[in-house]
């Protein structure tokens, strides 16, 4: 099956037009059963893949716009089959954990199974205009999840989301354009074939204004402060789903462009830029950390934290060597994976009570002790205590950042303590202490659905926290290839020796 | 004592003028009929129409476009923009008209003479696209155009009376700049034919003063098609005549005439532009950046969805007109493009009005489509929804849906021209624009149905030829990834077939 990136890129995209015609009662189980079997497609290629090989694989390509030098063309190496398999993972456990009586769940049914293919999409191709299609398509789906499902202001959220992110792409997409009128310059012949515009020369200057197009486009989808107002209204007003796969998945579009394009294609305006970045995400990681400590509602707690974690994974990004970007990749998953759990965890107690603000909840371990305990593992993920999945991740990034700047790292070290702090406040108000609300009396722990949703979840992030060298080694084998291609197009001695500094301390 | 005149018949080249005699027969032949047998039904000159503009088409890609053949007294031009738009105008034609087959009666429909007018506008375009005799394209834009007043005062509405009376007024004060203009350049050059007035300025370029006249020859002209075009300042006039004319004609407004002012005005400024006369390059983009801007601010404060998309439309044209300014082989490939692409989306869209149309306004007192006709349109007829959302997708430049294909090589042309500024400019023009797309999106999807929303309301003029050309539409917009290239390829071969400021 040499065409398997297609098959996992427009299966969902297929079954979702099919899925109209099913019967609305049988919806959820139609979902469930198409996300299981492209999660099994997805570890299927994890099977397949050449660990060994730190290039790109499986990869098709078929002309579309041959006149324009569009094509359809699509690879994976280890940078993006992990965040592929988190996807379509985490797209299965939220179809799962819907509730039975969603309305219109046909129709979030189809809008999920539409995002899904955008995601996978999104990461698997290796043509810029087929990557921004997909990047562009996914608001749409996302657009209709948070506006007919959401809270009371979700049109105006859903709105705002999708003009904030399509206004910041637009930028980019003159980027891209630019970058083919270059190669074409360069090479008479149109492409937007990322590969090849890898092996492109260009000079300092015009590497400059094309990571600025690139960064507002990507900027605003991680989001990177001062670009972040958009994502706490949206999560505010999202339906669980949507939040879980908004922070899980989505943002990730936005550092995975970074990794993708802007390093390899920009090498010595990623190097000029890195002090620029590494300030906007050491502002990023701290002030959001203590927007986060201020909130009074447990969902906006955990979206300010998943926006502050950002901000170390664009660290690591930055950080230029195979620690800082290797653990980046990494955290991205562990970021997924985590936020994704809080999310849906915030989703269950909503559900059941209707609110989330903290001061309604206090002393829920004694009635929900399965879900008290679940919270409380997900919530030392997400702080990063050793053995944890997200320990992995942040240690490597602050190891490799710590090459770049020690002032640097001991403030991103902060933030592990202010998210301890924060994190167990949340914890300590909501599931410790007397049990004063009469509300909260009798709520039930909980149940399958829930269970089968969560369990995984916990299970993977022990797992990776203890032996996370089955994704590691992969990711650092395409990273450290994507370094010394970096280093080999970098012009300027500068950032060569930026790069191959960190490469030499990185064996 | 006169010479008499010795003209052979082939020096004629009678050919070049076949398309237009067959459009021009044809509206003849409807009136004839009409004579002879009265209250036919309108499906039989619907399907007539139909094939008269087939073998207007046949007898138009039958031309041959390479050599920029003469003809007719060397007025008319064939070359390769010429047969393209014609084409285009034609393809844009016929879907149309089988617009006029809906399920309630619409009386101008019942009159032979809509198609006859029809027939003849189409004529009329077609001259005016294939001349560079400013005489020719005078008589073909005023033909076309005075046949189109006609067209839009015949709908059943009182407003479509203001609509034609505004139109026209508008449409004779820009007769008016385009014979001064005209005028203008023919006291400089002596001559009417484009390439001959191209080759007097170039002689003139040095002499003082001449700049004087090229400003009110060129100033005039690009003023007269700034009313055709409805740019800014003189775009006003256009959301009311669309108001005023019924929905399928709007649509067809925002595209034929348009495209036909394009080619036009290709020939004309691009003209001035390889002459080196870059005042005329800068007010075009001037032009062009004030009208995407200003049409898209406005656009966000409509309340109507047809209004709304008049102004939509305005901003596409203004979008366009940076090609015009950038005069390279890859801006007019774009302009067709464009068009080609956005016609079947834009047609589309204001089909979708029809669909809807009501004799009486049902919504609102003052708007025939106001946004909450299609409140909660999901619930009630998901179908429905589902296509005109894609059209407004489409429209907002969401790839891969048709549109975009236009924007993404126009945007690409001016990055190649090294205007990187204005690619930026227009680029955060199509994200203000999604917002006012986004609202008819956000009507139909995330609102509950208002009380008068229901099946009965919103399908009432629904027909089976309204839905295949629906289902043409959303087949092009879904599509469109596997079309650009083999259109690309044809724009391509048109436009090197084409001699530009000769």
């Amino acid at each position: 099956m040499d065409s398997i990136l297609s098959i996992l890129i427009f299966f969902p995209a297929l079954a979702g037009i099919l899925g109209f015609v099913v019967d609305k009662h049988s919806a959820k189980a139609y979902g469930v059963a198409v996300a299981a079997i492209e999660l099994i497609l997805a570890l299927w290629l994890w099977l397949k893949f050449d660990i060994t090989n730190a290039g790109m694989q499986f990869t098709e390509k078929v002309d579309l716009i041959s006149q324009f030098g569009i094509s359809y063309n699509v690879g994976v190496d280890g940078i993006s089959l992990f965040i592929v398999i988190m996807a379509t993972f985490i797209t299965l456990l939220g179809i799962i954990l819907l509730r039975p009586d969603t309305k219109n769940m046909k129709n979030m049914i189809v809008s999920l199974l539409f995002l899904e293919m955008t995601m996978v999409g999104v990461f698997l191709s290796l043509d810029a205009i087929i990557f921004y299609l997909f990047w562009e398509l996914s608001l749409v789906p996302m657009l209709y999840i948070i506006g007919a499902w959401g809270g009371p202001t979700r049109v105006y959220a859903a709105v705002k989301f999708f003009l904030y992110t399509f206004a910041g792409s637009l930028v980019m997409l003159v980027g891209l354009l630019a970058m083919a009128y270059l190669y074409h310059i360069a090479t008479g012949t149109w492409s937007f074939n990322i590969l090849d515009w890898y092996t492109l020369e260009l000079t300092e200057n015009q590497q400059f204004w094309l990571f600025l197009a690139f960064f507002m486009g990507f900027a605003i989808k991680v989001p990177m402060f001062p670009f972040h107002t958009w994502l706490p209204h949206a999560h505010g007003q999202a339906p669980t789903i949507g939040s879980v796969i908004l922070a899980a998945v989505l943002l990730k579009m936005g550092t995975y462009g970074f990794v993708r394009f802007s390093l390899p294609i920009l090498p010595d305006a990623s190097v000029t830029f890195t002090p620029f970045i590494m300030t906007l995400a050491l502002i990023m990681v701290i002030y959001t950390a203590m927007i986060a400590f201020a909130q009074k509602d447990m969902k906006q707690v955990i979206a300010y934290s998943s926006v502050s974690h950002m901000g170390i994974i664009m660290l690591g990004v930055f950080a230029m060597n195979a620690e800082g970007l290797g653990g980046s990749v990494f955290l991205m998953l562990s970021h997924g994976i985590v936020s994704g759990a809080l999310f849906m965890l915030v989703g269950v107690i909503y559900e059941r009570r209707g609110t989330k603000i903290m001061s309604e909840f206090g002393g829920l371990a004694a009635v929900m002790p399965i879900y008290a305990t679940i919270f409380g593992v997900m919530l030392m993920a997400s702080v990063g205590l050793p053995l944890t999945i997200g320990f992995v991740g942040e240690f490597l990034v602050l190891l490799g950042f710590y090459k770049v700047s020690a002032l640097g790292t001991i403030l991103a070290g902060t933030t592990i303590i202010i998210g301890s702090v924060y994190m167990l406040a949340l914890f300590k108000k909501s599931f410790f202490g007397p049990l004063t609300n009469e509300k909260n009396k009798d709520l039930k722990d909980l149940d399958a659905r829930e269970l089968t949703a969560l369990i995984p979840l916990v299970l993977i992030v022990v797992w990776l926290g203890v032996y996370p060298k089955p994704v590691l080694e992969p990711i650092d084998n395409s990273v450290k290839a994507l370094l010394v291609q970096m280093e080999n197009k970098a012009i300027s001695a500068e950032t060569k020796e930026a790069i191959v500094i960190s490469k030499k301390e990185a064996k | 004592m006169l010479e008499p005149v010795n003209i052979s018949i082939e020096a004629l080249n009678l050919a070049t003028l076949m398309p237009m005699l067959i459009a021009i027969g044809g509206g003849l032949v409807i009136l004839v009929l009409d004579l002879a047998k009265e209250n036919l039904h309108k499906s039989l000159y619907v399907m007539l129409t139909v094939l008269i503009l087939l073998i207007d088409l046949g007898a138009t890609t039958g031309l041959t476009y390479g050599a920029n053949e003469k003809g007719f007294f060397d007025v008319m031009l064939i070359d390769g923009i010429a047969v393209m738009s014609q084409v285009l105008i034609l393809v844009a034609s016929m879907l149309f008209i089988p617009l006029a087959l809906t399920s309630k009666r619409f009386h101008e429909y019942s009159y032979p003479e809509f198609f006859a007018l029809f027939l003849f506008m189409i004529a009329g375009f077609q001259f005016m696209v294939s001349s560079d005799n400013l005489i020719l394209i005078f008589i073909g834009l005023e033909t076309a155009s005075l046949s189109l007043y006609t067209l839009i005062a015949l709908h059943n509405r009182s407003n479509s009376f203001e609509a034609a009376v505004k139109y026209f007024t508008m449409g004779a004060l820009a007769a008016g700049f385009f014979t001064m203009g005209s005028a203008v350049l023919y006291g400089v050059s002596g001559s009417l034919e484009l390439g001959q007035i191209a080759g007097a300025i170039s002689e003139r370029m040095n002499e003082p003063g001449i700049m004087i006249l090229l400003l009110g020859g060129a100033g005039l002209l690009l003023t007269a098609f700034a009313f055709k075009l409805s740019l800014f300042p003189f775009h006003t006039w256009a959301p009311d005549v669309y108001e005023g004319a019924s929905a399928p004609l709007a649509g067809y407004m925002s595209v034929v005439p348009k495209v036909a002012a394009f080619v036009v005005s290709m020939r004309i400024f691009e003209m001035f532009i390889e002459l080196q006369i870059h005042w005329v390059q800068t007010m075009i983009i001037i032009l062009a950046v004030i009208t995407m801007t200003i049409a898209n601010l406005m656009a966000l404060v409509q309340e109507d969805v047809k209004r709304m998309l008049a102004y939509s439309s305005i901003s596409h044209a203004g979008f366009v007109m940076v090609a015009i300014a950038l005069a390279t082989d890859k801006s007019n490939a774009a302009v067709f493009l464009y068009y080609a692409l956005f016609m079947f989306t834009n047609l589309g869209a204001f089909a979708m009005l029809w669909v809807s149309r009501h004799k009486d306004r049902v919504h609102h007192a003052r708007y025939d489509h106001p946004y909450e006709k299609f409140s909660g349109m999901i619930k009630i007829m998901p179908m429905g929804a589902i296509v005109m959302g894609l059209f407004m997708l489409s429209l907002a430049g969401v790839p891969p849906f048709s549109v975009f294909w236009g924007k993404i090589y126009l945007m690409s042309a001016t990055v190649d021209a090294g205007y990187l500024w204005l690619a930026v400019v227009m680029g955060l023009n199509s994200a203000i624009a999604a917002y006012y797309y986004l609202k008819l999106i956000v009507f139909m999807f995330l609102k509950e149905p208002t009380a008068q929303v229901t099946q009965e309301t919103t399908y009432y003029n629904v027909s089976k030829p309204l839905l295949t050309i629906l289902g043409f539409a959303v087949l092009v917009t879904v599509a469109s990834i596997f079309m650009v290239d083999p259109l690309l390829e044809y724009i391509h071969t048109m436009i090197a077939a084409t001699n530009f400021g000769i």
